[in-house]
């Protein structure tokens, strides 16, 4: 592993099951913090709960493992505070969709620069193989044992909606477009969002018939495709990847800088 | 100075007092009766180049304040009873993590949305047991301007020395009441500043193993020091941990370090206690009301005291016995059921002797009010 | 730990076999078969002398176990430090 410095060897094996795409996840993002060159002692991870929260743990930066849902909140605190901090949110989909949904949609809302990762396995891993807000009509899980009839949200949707700055989607399967597109995300002056199709091959899987990790895998390769390419238009019905938003406006911790000189009377 | 001195809110002599003891950054949402804490601060802060947040809920008020706080600045938020019950999971997480910050709850009639414009002292007992798990907690409260704002100052310092959140429980009448105050001169309340680690870059730190006072020291995010934060238990280095001796020293820990060091965080006021034969005890805009009628029936020669508790949390529960000790009766005069009667009476050795004097109707208790159970006990009637 | 070695391969493929849950992915999508998982269940480069060095494997690895270290690179690095 190049990006080694990077992570606390001392708890690897890391828990995740065999297969896991968070892992495929924390791999991407230590490869794009290499590229950038930044200095570790610069980077804060604030997570939730759950499985995807665990990322936190493996990384040697400031980490700070919170609540349900609330690690945006916590992370929007830290920002605010120590502007000059690279903070990076890493959420899975019941975290940053459900519990943590107004969080989300107001940190989007005040363009705080710091980069959320919504690690999206589509199920609620940890506790089992409950349905979540991103499972997706008809699926299966432990409390939808007939079907899920709840509809999942858009994540990209309700990010450029809610204001993000920057949105992008990739998958776990395009491991060099989801290294960059967290180094762009890190380096976005906004809040930025960024949803990896992360396969849960033990909890989502099974229970849906998706088959093993590599199938999974082979699946965001087929099922998904670049915005507006070729393979999109004649299949509409494959998920978009790519980056959806990117602009610039005004950053909220630098907005306050000027609150402070107004203040101040400067 | 007499440009220190003021006739202002209570709320705003909270948020002052706030800004005295060096606060850096607050987040808060709206809610009566503690919204002009949150109001002044976004004046204040910038002014002083900290931060204000108005963020989307209680939730997430608390969670930054917490964030912030982990940088290195003092940390301060201000609710209601709503509010501080949405507050709670963040409130045990502060607790479990060890990271100082100040909760202030301006107490309104409830439960539920209850009495939003209204006085009450309902959340005594949700400070100390609101969330869940087992824990120590500090909770303070006043009664007049020039308590609010030693005692937001005070809450400041316990909140660094212990490593801890601390709570501030005012009222609605408190926080909405206008008296004069003299701002004291900087220097003149001694602060407490955040206590951070000597341990150099390349050295081992340990967030989490405190010094043989007790005292952890901290290190800023953003500093030299990588360390973990997780409301698991963890062990020294901060990472989660499962083995029960490292869980058993954890919370030994949390409850220890406020209940060993209880004396220190103990303020009251005694008025007339010294040759009372019968005693109020009670805080907050309850005790403006038991000093009054104290004060009245001493001009008749009746010997009442009134202890005024500061510090609800940990309860002092020896200074309550001691005072109690030879009296006739005690009253306790507050503004729910009896959450602070209880532990009085606990802490008596007879606790026949203790009564209530409430008012739960969103109506600030009376001098009259008290006199009526006064009367009842000593069984004069009404 | 070095895992498979062959003389003749422009590539090395480190493996933490501790780390290596045997999801089978490397497996999986490896273009050229390089590898394979042994009767551990372990991730092992059986044929590193047919690798291309597209380092997917290493990429997508969810264990953080694989590493594809080029030989003729490490050596010019090795001869630029001397």
């Amino acid at each position: 592993m190049p990006a080694r410095d990077y992570i606390r060897e001392r708890f690897f094996p890391h828990m995740w099951c065999p297969g896991c795409g968070h892992g495929i996840v924390l791999n991407a993002l230590l490869r794009a913090v290499e590229a950038l060159g930044l200095d570790k002692k610069n980077f804060v991870m604030v997570s939730g709960i759950g499985c995807s929260a665990r990322i936190s743990g493996y990384v040697d930066f400031h980490s700070m493992h919170t609540l349900h849902g609330r690690a945006l909140a916590f992370a929007t605190g830290i920002k605010i505070s120590k502007p000059e901090l690279n903070v990076i949110v890493p959420m899975g989909d019941g975290d940053a969709m459900a519990i943590g949904g107004n969080h989300f949609i107001h940190a989007a809302r005040r363009n705080i620069e710091m980069t959320a990762i919504v690690m999206n396995n589509r199920i609620y891993g940890m506790t089992g193989g409950q349905f979540s807000p991103l499972s997706g009509y008809g699926t299966m899980g432990t409390t939808a044992p007939y079907g899920n009839i709840d509809h999942g949200f858009n994540t990209v949707d309700l990010a450029s909606s809610a204001g993000a700055t920057f949105v992008a989607r990739t998958t776990t399967y395009h491991a060099r477009e989801l290294a960059d597109f967290i180094g762009q995300a890190i380096s976005h002056p906004g809040f930025s969002v960024l949803e990896v199709l992360s396969q849960c091959p033990t909890q989502f899987g099974r229970r849906n018939k998706a088959g093993d990790a590599p199938e999974m895998l082979e699946s965001y390769r087929t099922g998904t495709a670049r915005i507006d390419s070729k393979k999109k238009r004649e299949n509409p019905d494959l998920i978009e990847r790519g980056i959806f938003v990117q602009k610039e406006l005004p950053e909220y911790c630098r907005e306050y800088e000027r609150i402070i000189s107004k203040a101040r009377g400067e | 100075m007499s440009d220190a001195v003021k006739f202002i809110q209570g709320n705003v002599v909270c948020a002052e007092a706030a800004v005295y003891a060096g606060v850096g950054m607050f987040a808060g949402y709206p809610i009566t009766p503690s919204t002009e804490i949150a109001e002044h601060m976004s004046v204040r802060l910038p002014q002083v180049g900290g931060k204000f947040l108005q963020m989307e809920d209680e939730i997430s008020s608390l969670c930054a304040v917490i964030g912030a706080s982990l940088t290195g600045h003092k940390t301060m938020t201000a609710t209601s009873g709503p509010g501080f019950s949405l507050m709670q999971e963040a409130l045990g997480y502060a607790v479990m993590t060890e990271i100082p910050c100040v909760i202030v709850d301006v107490m309104r009639g409830g439960p539920s949305t209850g009495l939003p414009t209204h006085v009450g002292q309902g959340d005594v007992m949700q400070a100390r047991y609101g969330t869940h798990g087992d824990h120590a907690i500090i909770a303070v409260t006043a009664s007049n301007h020039a308590d609010i704002f030693r005692m937001t100052v005070e809450a400041f310092n316990f909140a660094e020395t212990y490593r801890t959140p601390v709570i501030l429980l005012l009222d609605e009448v408190i926080g909405h009441l206008r008296e004069k105050i003299r701002i004291p001169e900087p220097g003149e309340i001694p602060l407490v500043g955040r206590l951070r680690t000597a341990v150099e870059h390349g050295v081992d730190y340990h967030p989490y193993l405190p010094r043989e006072d007790g005292r952890l020291p901290m290190s800023d995010f953003g500093d030299v020091h990588r360390y973990n934060v997780t409301g698991l238990y963890h062990d020294m280095w901060g990472f989660p941990t499962e083995k029960p001796e490292v869980v058993y020293g954890l919370i030994r820990h949390l409850v220890d370090k406020i209940d060993h060091n209880s004396e220190k965080m103990t303020r009251f006021r005694k008025y007339h206690t010294k040759d009372a034969e019968t005693l109020f005890i009670s805080y907050g805009a309850a005790a403006r009301s038991a000093l009054h009628l104290v004060e009245n029936r001493r001009k008749r020669g009746e010997r009442i005291g009134l202890l005024e508790l500061n510090t609800l949390w940990p309860f002092p529960a020896d200074i309550v016995r001691e005072a109690c000790r030879d009296m006739n009766f005690v009253l306790v005069v507050e503004m729910n059921m009896g959450q602070i009667t209880r532990e009085v009476k606990l802490a008596v050795e007879d606790p026949r002797k203790v009564y209530l004097a409430n008012r739960v109707d969103g109506e600030l208790i009376t001098p009259m009010d008290i006199q009526n159970i006064v009367r009842l006990i000593q069984g004069r009637g009404v | 730990m070095k895992n498979s070695e062959t003389k003749t391969a422009a590539r090395e493929h480190h493996i933490e076999r501790a780390w290596c849950k045997g999801c089978g992915i490397c497996v999986h999508f490896c273009p050229k078969q390089v590898h394979k998982l042994d009767e551990e269940g372990k991730a092992c480069a059986v044929r590193p002398e047919d690798c291309i060095g597209c380092r997917l494997c290493e990429l997508r690895c969810p264990d953080l176990a694989i590493e594809v270290i080029d030989r003729q690179a490490a050596d010019r690095q090795g001869k630029d430090h001397e």
